[in-house]
């Protein structure tokens, strides 16, 4: 195991940190591509965060290096103690955070639902009866109990991807990293996705990190952090960033109706903030006028 | 082109154990120039309509009438029809294999037995339609391209073999809104411009309240609604509710406002028509 780095000791609240953390794909080659760019930021206990930004602005890079599936080519990453450049930290971390992906199918890999879920204790050598132990728990968590038997592939993609953040829960993993695990999904299991994970930070305090490109789901974390062309250029609570709808529209993000028509109905006299986001929000402005 | 769906029945693994009824007496007809929507959840039965349009699936039961022939009695019809109608699956750009953009929108074409040079008018037309330039990106590798720019080139492929019909499943999935915003141009731009049919699934009620003329609602392989956007957004909420289908947030809006008592029309389907709908109100108070 690798020396604690004494520089994150200080903040013992502070879990994951990114230390001025720059990547290149084809590092050395002719077709260089700088994804991220002088990365810095800190992830405490128990934080609910969404990332967002277009399509290539680094979102998927950033997740990936939070458990070593990518290196920094510059600067560091640190998850509590242990920076993922050393190779003798890497499996330490990754029992750490759970990662799940856009596809669930590229995730699930044994035939019925519980199996799949003791997939990750059965590769670490777990004894049987702490295995059943932790499936059910988290069966239960997820709420896929009646279906522990089912197989995999013939659920929705909603609980296929409850499968996999079971299988994530009965690691004892104290991180979520969610890869837009909804954008492959219809509105019914989108839902159930932020529900699951909306729960298991509240009950389960496990810190989460969420990626989308639905802004409608941004809008329920606490904290949001917006990616551009590999660099972070705007982290802050949902309120303080949907009052910059120009710059997300320039960012080439999508914004959500209501504050589209919050927007239009500010310039045309009403007062109404230009940052809301739902509608119970509009309704009650709303009925002030009519 | 005129299709018409009558009494159709997909039956998958028909005299297996695992044999599931996908669809249920489904009757449509799609006159040349519609625009439809179709709407429905994961498993509803959307995939399998869509694959039978196409004449990839035959039915188990029922017929399927392309301009009134029966394309499953008649066989040396079946490859024609399939020329004439494009089918664009979700994630389009997993099935590139080629090394140049003009050589993957050439395969189409190609495996038609079309001359070269007719390809080449095709691959400039079909780049042309979806907005990029033919010289700037034909020997570029459509692997090279952003993910908006590569489901351009996947749909392009779609229009070489300029089909009549276009039918496009999920076509603005994992797009950021700048990419969605100009592939939904395109799309109405196909419809209105060149007159195509255009047959479009998404779970993004936004877009289907925008753009479509007809929407169809499926639920376990039936057709549970078939009307236009606004008179399914205006009468059958609640239906669309219980089968857990969300509406637009701004006719939600709407109909929340009509339903604690303010003067409002609901069956809104844009932003742009709420606002209009809140200042008049807002004036007459």
């Amino acid at each position: 195991m690798g020396l604690p780095n004494p520089a994150i000791k200080k903040g013992i609240n502070t879990l994951i940190k990114f230390s001025n953390v720059t990547h290149f794909y084809n590092d050395g080659q002719e077709n260089k591509i700088t994804s991220l760019s002088e990365i810095n930021f800190e992830i405490q206990k128990g934080d609910f965060i969404a990332i967002i930004g277009a399509n290539g602005s680094g979102k998927s890079t950033l997740a990936k290096h939070i458990n070593g599936l990518l290196l920094p080519s510059q600067g560091d990453v640190f998850v509590e103690n242990y920076n993922t450049k050393d190779p003798e930290n890497i499996w330490e971390i990754r029992k750490k955070i759970g990662m799940v992906f856009q596809n669930p199918d590229n995730q699930l890999v044994a035939t019925t639902v519980e199996d799949d879920i003791a997939f990750g204790l059965e590769n670490i050598g777990m004894e049987e009866e702490e295995m059943k132990e932790r499936v059910d728990w988290a069966l239960n968590i997820v709420d896929l109990n009646e279906l522990r038997n089912s197989e995999p592939h013939l659920l929705s993609g909603g609980q296929k991807q409850k499968v996999v953040i079971a299988g994530a829960l009965a690691m004892h993993t104290s991180y979520l990293v969610l890869d837009e695990p909804t954008s492959m999904l219809d509105p019914k299991g989108r839902k159930e996705v932020l529900e699951i994970t909306k729960r298991l930070n509240q009950e389960e305090k496990i810190t989460i990190i969420y990626i989308t490109q639905f802004m409608s789901e941004a809008a329920e974390f606490n904290k949001i952090i917006l990616l551009d062309k590999g660099k972070i250029i705007l982290s802050d609570y949902p309120k303080a960033i949907f009052k910059k709808v120009d710059l997300l529209i320039k960012l080439s993000l999508e914004i959500p109706q209501i504050t589209k028509l919050a927007r239009q109905l500010s310039e045309n006299g009403l007062n109404i903030p230009t940052n809301i986001l739902k509608e119970e929000e509009m309704m009650e402005y709303l009925c002030l006028y009519i | 082109m005129f299709i018409h769906l009558k009494n159709v029945f997909y039956t998958y693994n028909l005299h297996m154990p695992f044999q599931t009824e996908a669809l249920k007496s489904i009757n449509i007809m799609i006159e040349k120039g519609e625009f439809i929507g179709i709407i429905g959840h994961t498993g509803c039965g959307k995939t399998t309509l869509l694959q039978l349009i196409d004449g990839l699936l035959e039915p188990t039961e029922g017929q399927i009438l392309i301009d009134g022939i029966d394309i499953h009695k008649d066989r040396s019809k079946l490859k024609e029809v399939r020329k004439r109608i494009g089918l664009a699956f979700q994630y389009p750009e997993n099935q590139f294999f080629e090394e140049t953009i003009y050589k993957e929108i050439a395969f189409g074409p190609k495996n038609l037995g079309i001359s070269d040079d007719k390809i080449k008018d095709m691959v400039k037309n079909a780049l042309a339609m979806v907005g990029m330039d033919y010289y700037l990106y034909k020997d570029r590798s459509p692997f090279s391209l952003s993910g908006g720019e590569m489901r351009r080139v996947a749909i392009a492929s779609i229009l070489a073999i300029d089909p009549e019909v276009i039918i496009l499943d999920e076509p603005t999935a994992s797009l950021d809104a700048q990419s969605r915003d100009k592939l939904l141009a395109l799309i109405k731009n196909l419809y209105q411009r060149y007159n195509r049919t255009i047959i479009l699934v998404s779970h993004n009620m936004e877009i289907i309240a925008e753009l479509t003329r007809r929407l169809i609602v499926m639920e376990n392989g039936r057709i549970m609604m078939d009307d236009t956007p606004r008179k399914i957004f205006q009468e059958s909420i609640e239906k669309l509710e219980s089968i857990g289908l969300s509406l637009p947030p701004v006719t939600n809006l709407m109909y929340k406002l009509k339903k604690i008592g303010k003067p409002v029309n609901s069956g809104i389907l844009t932003v742009e028509e709420a606002k209009e709908e809140i200042l008049k109100m807002v004036k007459k108070k």
